[in-house]
Parts: C-alpha cells; sequence; structure tokens
C-alpha cells in the first residue's frame, strides 16, 4: 500500500469515528436518544486507558519511543471518550471566580452591565460556556444587559449564547424584553481606539445596534452615554484586544468597574491585574465557567467538559513523565558510553 | 516625501494622543477622538484592499495554472459566496435566520474551531518532546507545572483529599498562579513596556525609520 | 407622579407579592423582625400611600479633569433603597431655571448615588433634582411605578480643565523617561562606544538564512495576526527589512504572508526597499508578500498549507501572536525548518520557547533594530531604556521595604486615574 493510500484510509476511518461519536451524542430523531457509557463501563476503559500508558512506559524503557502521532492518538482519546462517561467530580471554587459572582450579587436589579464579547468561533469552546453562564446570570438577577463586540465574530456569538441562554432558560419573548432588559450594539472596528471613545461616548462608536436600531431609539441604553453610566463590566476575551486593553483603558482612564473571562492560556496575562485590584474577579478557561455554572447552579456545557479536561491533563502528564523517563534513560546510556570509551 | 508624509503623521498623532492624555481640555480630547475615527474608518477601508489583493494573486495562480491552482479556485468560491450571502442579507446580515449566520454558524464556527482544538494535540507533542527536567531551573519548572495541571482540574484534589484543606493541589496551584506566575508575569510586563516605550519614542520622533522601508 | 406598567410582572406574580408585602402571616412568621426586613416593611407600607421617601442631594460642581460639558452629583440614598427594597433606581433632571422645565439626563440603577455627566454648556448655570423611582402594586394587581423628588441643587456650571492633575504622577514620569532616553541617544550620537549583550536569536538570522541558500528553498517570514498599530509589528518590519536584504543579496526566495492590508502595503515597501539597497531591484516579486485573511486560525491554517506543501528551510515568526503560536511552530518543526521566533506577548513565549530554535524574549525583539543597524542614535535609545529601568528597579526595591513596614504613602503616589 501506497503512502497516500494509507493516509486516504486513515482519514476515511478517522471521518467515520468522529460521525459515530457526533451521533453517538446526538438525539436523531427519535431513533435513539444518544449513548453514555455506565460508571463500571467508564471505569473498565479509563482502566484500558491507564494500561495502555503502561504498556508505552515499558516501551519506552526498552528503547522503542512513541511517535508524535501516539500522543495525538492517545490526546484524542482523552478529549473525546470523556464526552460520553456519567461520572461526577467536584468542582473546587476559586477565588477569582467567587468574585465575579459577587460582584453581580452586589448589583441591585436594574443595574446596567455591559458584556463585551471580544472572541471569535475558534475559542468559543472555552469561553462560549462561559458567556452563556453569565449571562443567564444577570437574566436571573433581573440585570440589564448591553452586548459589544471588539471582534467581528463577537456580535453572532453574543446572539447565539443569547439563544441558547433563552433556550434553557425558558424565557419567551413577553419575559425578556430586547431594547428594555438587554440589547446587542454590535461589532466596531478600531480596537482599543473603540474602548477609549466609548469612554466619552458610547453612541459615536455605535451609531445602531445590529438590527439597525438607531443608538437613541433603544430604551436601554438612551441614557448610557459612557462609561459612567455602567455599573459592571464583563469583558470576555480571547486576545486583542481584550482584557489587557479594557483594563488599560476603559478601568485606568475612566474608573470602570470590570471583570473578566479568558481562555486558560490568557489568565496568567491578566493575573497583575487581578492582585492589582483592577479586575474584580476572573473566569479562567473552561474551569472558570464550569466553577461559575457550579456557583449559579446550572449544570451546563462547562461542568460536562470539565471531565475531558481532567483527561487531558493526565495524559500530558503521562507523557511528560515518559519522555523524561526516556531522556534520563538516553543520557545514563551516554554517560556509560562515554566511561567505556 | 514618500518618507517625509508619513514622518510627520506618525509624529503628530503620536504627540497628540501623549498630550490628550495629559491635557482633557479642547482641542486636543476632539484630535484624540477624531484620530481614533480616522484609525477604525482606515483599517476598515483597508479590509477591501487585502481582499483585493487576495482575489489578484489567486486569480493570477489559476491564470497561469501555477502549483496547486485548484485551492487558489477553492479561495476564490468561497470569499465570492461568503460576500454575496453577506450583501443579501442587507443591515441585518448578522440575524438569526440570514444566509451569513447560517454559513458562518455551521461552517465557519466548525472550522474554526477544529483549527483551535488541534491546539490540544500540540500541546501534548510539544510537551512530550521538550519538556525535560535537565538542570535545576528546568525541573522546578516541571513541578509547577505539574502541580498546575493537577490543581486546575478537580482530580487533584480528590488525590490530596487526606490532606488538610488549605494544603491540597488546588491551594498550590492557586499560590504558584497568584505569586510566582504573577511576580514573572510582572517582570516581563515591565521590559516589554519599556522597550515599547523605547521603540515608540524613536517611531514618533522620526528616529526609527526602518519600518517605512529602510534608512534615511 | 409617573405611572408607568411594566410587562415583566405579570399580575398573578404583582398579586403574590403584593399578598406577600401586606399579608398579615408575613409579619406573624417574624415576631421580632431584623432591622433591614422591618425597614423593607415599612418601605413598602409607607409607599403604597406616599411612593419612596426621596433622595437628598448633598453636593455639586464641575467634574474634575474633564474637557468640560460634565458635571458632578451627589446624593444621599432615599432611606427605602436597601436591598431587597422597593426603589427600583433613581432619574437626574436638569434645568436652566430653578423653576423648569426639566430635562432627564441620567437613569441610575438603585444604590448609586453619583451622576457624572448632565450634558451642561460650559459656563452656563443648571439646577439639578433627582428623582427617586419604585414600584407599588396597583388595585388591579399589576405594580405601578411611583418616584418622589429630591430639592432643586444649583446652580452648578461646567468648564474644561487644561491639565489632569490625577495623571501628574504619570507625568513626571515621562518626563523622566523621555530625558533618560534622549540623554543617551545624544551621548551615543557624540562617539562613545556602548556595549550590547549578545542576542542569540538574532545573531542566528544570517545562520538560518544562510541555511536556506545551501539547500535552495524557501525563507518564509510571519509577521504575526496584529496591525500596524501594534508596536511588535512595527518592530517586526524593522527586522524584515534586515532579512530581506540578506536574503536578496543571497539571492533566496522570502515569502511574507500576511494578515492585515495595512501590514501587507508596510512589509512590500520595506521588502522592495530592502532589494533595491543591495541592487537586486529586479529579483523582487509582487507576490512576494501576499495578505492571506485577517482571520486567526484561518491565517494560521493557510501558512500550515505553505508550510507542508513547500517544505521551507527557514521560518521566522516574529511579531504579535496568540493561540496560533504553536500551531505554526508546531508544523514549522515537522517540517524541519530552522526556526526563529520573536514576541511581545508573554502567553505565547513558552510555546515559541519550546518549539523554535531560538526566540527573541520581548524586549530583545525591540532591540533588534539597534542590535542590528549598531546605529548609535538607536543604542543610546535601547541604553537610555535600560537605565529607566534601573530606576523601576530602585523605586520597586524602596516600595517593598517601606511597604513592609506599613508605610503604604510611598505606592500611592504611583497610584493613576
Amino acid at each position: 500500500m501506497s503512502r497516500r493510500t494509507i493516509e486516504i484510509a486513515l482519514v476515511v476511518v478517522g471521518l467515520a469515528l468522529c460521525t459515530l461519536a457526533y451521533l453517538g451524542k446526538k438525539n436523531v430523531q427519535g431513533w435513539h436518544s444518544g449513548f453514555e457509557f455506565s460508571p463500571t463501563t467508564s471505569q473498565i476503559v479509563i482502566g484500558l486507558i491507564g494500561l495502555s500508558l503502561v504498556w508505552i512506559l515499558v516501551r519506552t524503557l526498552q528503547d522503542k519511543a512513541v511517535g508524535r502521532r501516539t500522543v495525538f492518538l492517545y490526546v484524542g482519546i482523552a478529549i473525546a471518550l470523556p464526552l460520553f462517561m456519567s461520572i461526577d467530580q467536584d468542582i473546587v471554587i476559586s477565588e477569582n471566580t467567587r468574585h465575579v459572582y459577587e460582584s453581580l450579587g452586589e448589583l441591585p436589579p436594574g443595574s446596567k452591565v455591559l458584556v463585551s464579547f471580544d472572541y471569535d468561533p475558534a475559542s468559543s469552546p472555552e469561553l462560549q460556556p462561559m458567556a452563556e453562564a453569565f449571562l443567564a446570570e444577570c437574566f436571573r438577577r433581573d440585570l440589564k444587559v448591553i452586548m459589544v463586540a471588539l471582534w467581528a465574530p463577537g456580535a453572532i456569538q453574543a446572539n447565539i449564547a443569547l439563544d441558547t441562554v433563552r433556550a434553557r432558560l425558558g424565557l419567551d419573548t413577553t419575559e425578556l424584553v430586547y431594547g428594555e432588559d438587554y440589547c446587542n450594539l454590535g461589532y466596531q472596528a478600531g480596537r482599543e481606539f473603540v474602548i477609549q471613545r466609548m469612554g466619552t461616548s458610547f453612541e459615536a462608536m455605535f451609531g445602531t445596534d445590529v438590527r439597525g436600531t438607531p443608538y437613541r431609539q433603544i430604551p436601554l441604553v438612551r441614557n448610557v452615554r459612557n462609561f459612567s453610566d455602567i455599573n459592571y463590566a464583563f469583558n470576555i476575551s480571547a486576545g486583542f484586544p481584550g482584557t489587557v486593553e479594557w483594563v488599560q483603558v476603559a478601568v485606568s482612564r475612566f474608573g470602570l468597574k470590570l471583570g473578566a473571562g479568558n481562555t486558560a492560556v490568557q489568565a496568567p496575562q491578566v493575573y497583575p491585574y487581578l492582585r492589582a485590584g483592577q479586575l474584580q474577579g476572573l473566569l479562567a478557561g473552561i474551569n472558570g465557567a464550569a466553577e461559575f455554572e457550579k456557583l449559579i447552579g446550572l449544570k451546563a456545557v462547562a461542568t460536562t467538559y470539565m471531565l475531558a479536561q481532567t483527561f487531558a491533563h493526565l495524559i500530558v502528564i503521562a507523557f511528560i513523565i515518559i519522555g523524561n523517563i526516556a531522556y534520563f534513560r538516553g543520557e545514563r546510556e551516554t554517560k556509560l558510553r562515554g566511561r567505556t570509551q | 516625501m514618500r518618507r517625509t508624509v508619513p514622518l510627520l503623521i506618525t509624529g503628530i498623532v503620536g504627540v497628540v494622543f501623549v498630550v490628550s492624555y495629559f491635557i482633557p481640555h479642547k482641542p486636543f480630547s476632539n484630535l484624540n477622538d477624531w484620530f481614533s475615527d480616522w484609525f477604525s474608518i482606515v483599517a476598515a477601508c483597508a479590509i477591501v484592499l487585502g481582499s483585493l489583493n487576495l482575489i489578484l494573486i489567486s486569480s493570477q495562480k489559476v491564470a497561469r495554472r501555477k502549483e496547486d491552482w485548484g485551492y487558489a479556485v477553492v479561495i476564490i468560491v468561497c470569499f465570492l459566496i461568503t460576500v454575496i450571502a453577506g450583501i443579501a442579507g442587507g443591515r441585518g446580515y448578522q440575524n438569526t435566520g440570514t444566509a451569513f449566520e447560517w454559513l458562518y454558524r455551521y461552517l465557519y464556527v466548525s472550522l474554526s474551531s477544529t483549527m483551535y482544538a488541534i491546539l490540544a494535540f500540540y500541546v501534548a507533542s510539544a510537551s512530550y518532546r521538550a519538556f525535560r527536567a535537565r538542570n535545576i531551573e528546568a525541573t522546578m519548572l516541571l513541578v509547577a507545572a505539574f502541580l498546575v495541571m493537577l490543581g486546575r482540574v478537580p482530580i487533584g484534589d480528590v488525590i490530596t483529599q487526606f490532606l488538610p484543606e488549605g494544603a491540597r493541589i488546588s491551594d498550590f496551584q492557586q499560590w504558584i498562579m497568584d505569586f510566582p506566575q504573577t511576580a514573572g508575569q510582572r517582570a516581563i510586563m515591565i521590559g516589554i513596556a519599556l522597550g515599547l516605550t523605547s521603540t515608540s519614542l524613536r517611531v514618533i520622533l522620526g528616529i526609527e525609520r526602518s519600518h517605512l522601508g529602510g534608512g534615511d | 407622579m409617573t405611572d408607568r406598567y411594566r410587562p415583566l410582572l405579570t399580575p398573578p406574580v404583582a398579586l403574590f407579592l403584593f399578598a406577600l408585602a401586606i399579608s398579615p402571616a408575613t409579619f406573624a412568621q417574624n415576631p421580632e423582625p431584623n432591622p433591614s426586613d422591618s425597614a423593607l416593611i415599612s418601605a413598602v407600607g409607607s409607599s403604597l400611600m406616599t411612593g419612596p421617601r426621596p433622595a437628598v442631594i448633598l453636593s455639586g460642581g464641575d467634574r474634575d479633569n474633564d474637557d468640560g460639558g460634565e458635571i458632578r452629583l451627589t446624593w444621599q440614598l432615599s432611606p427605602d433603597d436597601i436591598k431587597g427594597g422597593i426603589v427600583t433606581g433613581y432619574k437626574v433632571l436638569k434645568a436652566s431655571e430653578p423653576g423648569g422645565p426639566f430635562v432627564e439626563v441620567g437613569d441610575m440603577a438603585p444604590g448609586t448615588s453619583q451622576l457624572e455627566g448632565g450634558e451642561t454648556d460650559d459656563g452656563r448655570p443648571y439646577y439639578f433634582k433627582v428623582i427617586t423611582l419604585s414600584m407599588v402594586p396597583s388595585g388591579n394587581g399589576a405594580l405601578v411605578e411611583v418616584s418622589s423628588e429630591s430639592e432643586i441643587y444649583g446652580p452648578i456650571v461646567s468648564s474644561a480643565q487644561w491639565f489632569h492633575m490625577g495623571r501628574l504622577n504619570v507625568f513626571v514620569g515621562s518626563v523622566l523617561v523621555v530625558f533618560l532616553i534622549l540623554f543617551m541617544i545624544r551621548k551615543a550620537r557624540s562617539g562613545r562606544e556602548l556595549y550590547v549583550r549578545k542576542i542569540a536569536g538574532l545573531d542566528a538570522v544570517d545562520e538560518a538564512i544562510g541555511r536556506a541558500t545551501e539547500m535552495g528553498k524557501k525563507v518564509i517570514y510571519v509577521p504575526g495576526i496584529d496591525d500596524m498599530d501594534n508596536v511588535m509589528t512595527i518592530a517586526s518590519m524593522i527586522i524584515l527589512g534586515y532579512v530581506a536584504e540578506m536574503t536578496a543579496t543571497y539571492d533566496t526566495y522570502l515569502e511574507v504572508p500576511v494578515s492585515k492590508s495595512m501590514v501587507m502595503v508596510t512589509a512590500k515597501e520595506v521588502v522592495k526597499e530592502a532589494y533595491t539597497k543591495v541592487g537586486r531591484a529586479d529579483s523582487y516579486k509582487m507576490d512576494q508578500v501576499h495578505y492571506l485573511t485577517d482571520d486567526q486560525f484561518g491565517y494560521a491554517a493557510a501558512i500550515d498549507g505553505i508550510v507542508v506543501r513547500e517544505k521551507p528551510a527557514t521560518m521566522f515568526y516574529i511579531g504579535s501572536f496568540f493561540a496560533e503560536s504553536l500551531i505554526l511552530a508546531e508544523i514549522g518543526n515537522a517540517a524541519g525548518a530552522i526556526q526563529i521566533a520573536g514576541t511581545a506577548q508573554p502567553t505565547q513565549l513558552p510555546f515559541f520557547v519550546t518549539a523554535c530554535d531560538y526566540t527573541l524574549l520581548g524586549e530583545e525583539m525591540f532591540a533588534a533594530s539597534a542590535y542590528l543597524s549598531k546605529e548609535p542614535r538607536l543604542l543610546g535609545s535601547l541604553k537610555g531604556q535600560d537605565y529607566v529601568k534601573a530606576v523601576i528597579l530602585v523605586l520597586v526595591v524602596i516600595g517593598i521595604i517601606l511597604e513592609t513596614f506599613g508605610v503604604w504613602d510611598f505606592s500611592r503616589l504611583f497610584t493613576v486615574v
């Protein structure tokens, strides 16, 4: 078999597995309601993965180091299989997550909350659950939500989050009124300059909302001129412009009270701002979202994803250990060879 | 002339931004807003420039039947479909139910998420390849990484639940993030901020001109 | 008094709230209600007759450190504005005369006791009053909005300031930084030799391009995903100029795929100038610098495609990068390219260090133009930057010592508003 044939065969097998996994999680027109492993099956699967890792370790000790494709395969398994498992984990709530929750708790009903959706679909698996949980809590507390986006896809991400929240909370149009309880002002190009301009005038940057309604005709924002009319802001960010820019411009220059939700990779960058009191809480990655879900008593996607996160971390740790064993073995052999020479 | 005008614009805009930070009075506050608006306008217009370049180069590739010209056809077709779907949607092209939103939700979201998901595989393979306890510093880094990775997921506390509260892995993880990590971040940030300040100053004063295409 | 029906509270909900508020059972269940409960009960009870008790304006004046057109008004919250109480918000009204007519200039949530704004004309006196709003049940069960007014406060006159006093410390610091950098530039121009430590990543540029020349393969330069307003991209363009000169000299093909249109225009100019400078203007091709997409991962995918298909010998990743950094660097690594990266994004540095052969860490990237050109003015600015860093270190140490002994005033000098 030629290399190309093997590659095509692998792609076909991969696609078939993905389709199976997709159908397994989906309720297909009453055909079946999705697969889920029983706790016993889950434990057997975990045991098998553990045993195979031990086998890899033994192979490594026999100087047969695994290639990157094997690592890829294990990561794929570690992320995909937990989605079919029903193991409950006790999520520990961090102080940073608690601060976001408490900040919302301090706001009286009717307060205006600005939410900036500064991310794209790529980081949505990590940030969208955060956005949904945050919006759900705002609506539950009767806070008025003004949504903006400094990333072009952010405006649609906001709409998708709203659709999910409304479906989950069962709020129909008579209960949650667009323009009065929430509004989506959409995307504005210009990155951190938009934040700076919002410091003097929201209307200058967002002349209309995503529906094309002029700013002055939206009851919720009619009297919102700049940041001084906002009680709390929450920035969900995957990069630039994001939390750092919101802190540097909106918090430092205009005194906005800000909380943030970041991807796990980006979170360490905003820790100095947390310690300096410039950020009122942080939801870091999917963990942060799961912690927030636990605080608000909502068991949604982030909580489900946490099992996959646990598995992925364990697999990475296992491979680092295996890699180090291989390294030390190699070092020892080099030294021995040096001595014999 | 080709360099003098950009240098002048850079200098004037840079000085206005710096001065307006300290002087809130008009005209500086207005100029600040005015330049910000202009940046938004230029940034929006520049997207057209980039799109034209993409189409031009892809069309040339197809016309000259260059290597892998099939990909260029895919680019042109996808570009046109997206643009047409966006224009057809009018002002509310981002609203739920429009063709553009459909493309976004069912194609773009999936493709982008897939690219981002690849990171999980690369992080694992890069860690496997490069994370070695070569010396004391690397070993400390490795131990810290283990603590953070375990402490960020519930299993960390399950393993150490025999320890009293406040001494479990999640607490160590939080301590690493709050103190050593934050201290390191601050040091890097101060260094970078100074580098940024120095470079900005050179650009504003016209000492640095390599970004405009070389020397004097 | 303003009447406004809110559809949010449907009649059954409102009836339930009303019943709960006035039911004897509510009182009977708590024979000794705590202070907040009794306040709530009295607030609800009193509002049924007269609306909430009004807010009291405490002070008002021109807003500090602004460009005019705004005032600051502070009031004491209504006694009925308590957690779980009946107050639903405040409205601030302004007028040119004490007798009105008044227009609304602010709409605030309960618990808010200050307005900064007011949309005033500078130099003109204005009068203000605060309306306290609350919701009470009406006879038919729906909630009705009732309100009470504060005393009229004024006149208040707004004006613009010529200096932001809250930023005096930043001003002093900035002047010091600029002075030190300019002083060192001047010193360097006088011909004094300045030492710059070795930067391995920049020294490796020649070697990396040499390798590509030997292998007869191309060099790919990725200038990050940010636009020209980011100093990292400007620094990247500076290094691109040097790389382009080298590739032109060795007649090695250089490809620069970009993600922002303005970067494309600049990079074209930089590469073209570099080719002209070494007398190889004829070797420059229009499509060497080309735009791919503004989308972060679309850009990463496109570059990955180029790398997998064309297997370049050398990859440069210099500029501002985010999550795509590892995707790019791992693919380059798998393709066997020698890789030099540089970024001032702290979160991406670990990925580049792991997957690339050389990495310019943060400020090293900004030092590139001085390091590569050895131009005295640029070296001087680098030296000035070092002196500023020394000053900051001294201040940090002093701050740590003083705060350890409970003296906080020194740190407060650095607070920025």
